[in-house]
């Protein structure tokens, strides 16, 4: 009888004794993460659920990422199978308007020059000895998007999913603190205060309806891998601008989006348990990553100053830091930035159309690395 | 295939593909612009609805 009593105490106790110092730091850092959320108010929609979900796998018996539990069952449906970044893409569709970037297309090149960051990171891991597949995914942080990282990371590095996610999103909270620095470094105050025109016509709602679907095919035929990514995000974008099936674009808005983004922030909580997370190689990933967004932006404004050249000054250089996909934070920056220098200065439409453009950019140079990754044979 | 030339491919393959996609994106958005172009009905239509 007391053997049992001692045994079932013991039990109760056993988890402190297998607690150790990286379970205890990576609980602190899962409570800092809840703190930014909560107190700073930082991402809170993500940072909330992951810093719970890193509390939750760091404590020992749990068995939270064991087969058969609770996160495990989620990271498998969810992130193995890639359907929660995907269907966070078609929630992104239903809340995106393109219509800034259909009113003056050529912005959209500004989201092209926005993604070079990303490549010239994979450069950068690759000559500081990560693996092929490993550079792949730290570059990928450079796209300053959330779902279009998971997903090519859950692809090729699923191991560096924790580093990788909390990068991506963390950065992308801290664009209006790396960006403007750049952006007046590499500007002057002349193109600072150039004043863009507004288009005198609107795009038409039915060339707002074919766009997604032309978008679709014209990109997943040049880099078919992109197909779910692109896919989705055009689908949620279609059903917005179509106008007939409003249930759907406000459940993906709002019902679908919010579950899913909960049971991703726990998915990416629970991959940053102590012994596989606190290694040098995730301060290097982090290092990388704040690099790569920096890079985002120089080449973006860099190509701002290309184009406003090119135009003879009408396009204002820095809209092109909001070639990123970091919607619609980018935008306001550069609304705010330009504002500093003329009061009446207003960028936001046009910067909003670079933005949307990054948007549809970082996922061209998704489905570009993963459509060459699949020609060269690798991964 | 070693690092170096994995990584310039990737890079140089990488940015010229996106940049094109997007100019021949542009191409076809200002080609359904003529298509497609913006009328005043559009604007007595979009009052009506809301």
């Amino acid at each position: 009888m007391i053997d049992a009593l001692l045994s079932g105490l013991s039990s109760l106790v056993m988890g402190l004794g297998l607690l150790t110092i990286e379970n205890i730091i990576m609980i602190a850092v899962g409570c800092v993460l809840l703190y930014l959320g909560i107190k700073k108010d930082y991402e809170p929609l993500l940072l909330v659920p992951i810093g719970f979900g890193a509390v939750l796998v760091n404590i020992p018996l749990a068995g939270m990422m064991e087969p058969g539990g609770l996160l495990r069952h989620f990271y498998d449906a969810g992130v193995m199978t890639e359907i929660f970044p995907c269907l966070i893409f078609v929630g992104i569709g239903a809340m995106t308007d393109f219509g800034p970037l259909l009113e003056n297309p050529k912005i959209l090149l500004l989201g092209a020059a926005g993604q070079f960051g990303i490549f010239l990171t994979l450069l950068l891991a690759l000559l500081l000895g990560f693996s092929q597949l490993d550079a792949i995914a730290i570059g990928i942080i450079g796209a300053c998007d959330g779902p279009t990282s998971i997903y090519v990371t859950s692809k090729y590095a699923p191991h560096l999913l924790g580093a990788v996610s909390v990068a991506a999103y963390g950065y992308m909270s801290l664009v209006p603190l790396i960006q403007p620095p750049i952006m007046r470094i590499l500007t002057t105050d002349k193109e600072r205060k150039v004043r863009m025109e507004y288009p005198k016509k609107s795009a038409s709602p039915a060339l707002k309806i074919i766009f997604p679907i032309v978008v679709t095919v014209v990109t997943c035929i040049i880099a078919p891998m992109g197909t779910p990514l692109m896919g989705m995000i055009m689908l949620g974008n279609l059903m917005r601008e179509s106008g007939v099936v409003s249930r759907l674009t406000k459940a993906s808005e709002n019902e679908i989006t919010n579950v899913v983004t909960l049971l991703l922030g726990l998915c990416i909580g629970a991959t940053m348990e102590g012994a596989a997370f606190l290694k040098p190689q995730t301060l290097l990933i982090l290092g990388l990553g704040f690099i790569a967004i920096c890079l985002d932006t120089v080449t973006g404004v860099l190509f701002g100053k290309l184009m406003c050249f090119l135009t003879k000054g009408k396009i204002n250089p820095l809209i092109g830091a909001a070639g990123i996909s970091a919607y619609p934070m980018a935008a306001r920056v550069v609304q705010a930035e330009g504002r500093k220098y003329d009061e009446n200065n207003w960028l936001l439409m046009h910067a909003i159309g670079a933005n949307t453009g990054g948007q549809i950019g970082s996922v061209m140079a998704a489905a570009i690395m993963l459509s060459v990754m699949k020609g060269m044979g690798i991964g | 295939m070693d690092n170096f030339t994995f990584g310039i491919t990737m890079t140089i393959v990488g940015m010229g593909s996106t940049l094109f996609s997007l100019w021949f994106l542009t191409l076809v958005i200002n080609l359904l612009k003529r298509i497609f172009p913006y009328r005043e009905s559009d604007e007595k239509g979009k009052e009506a609805k809301s």
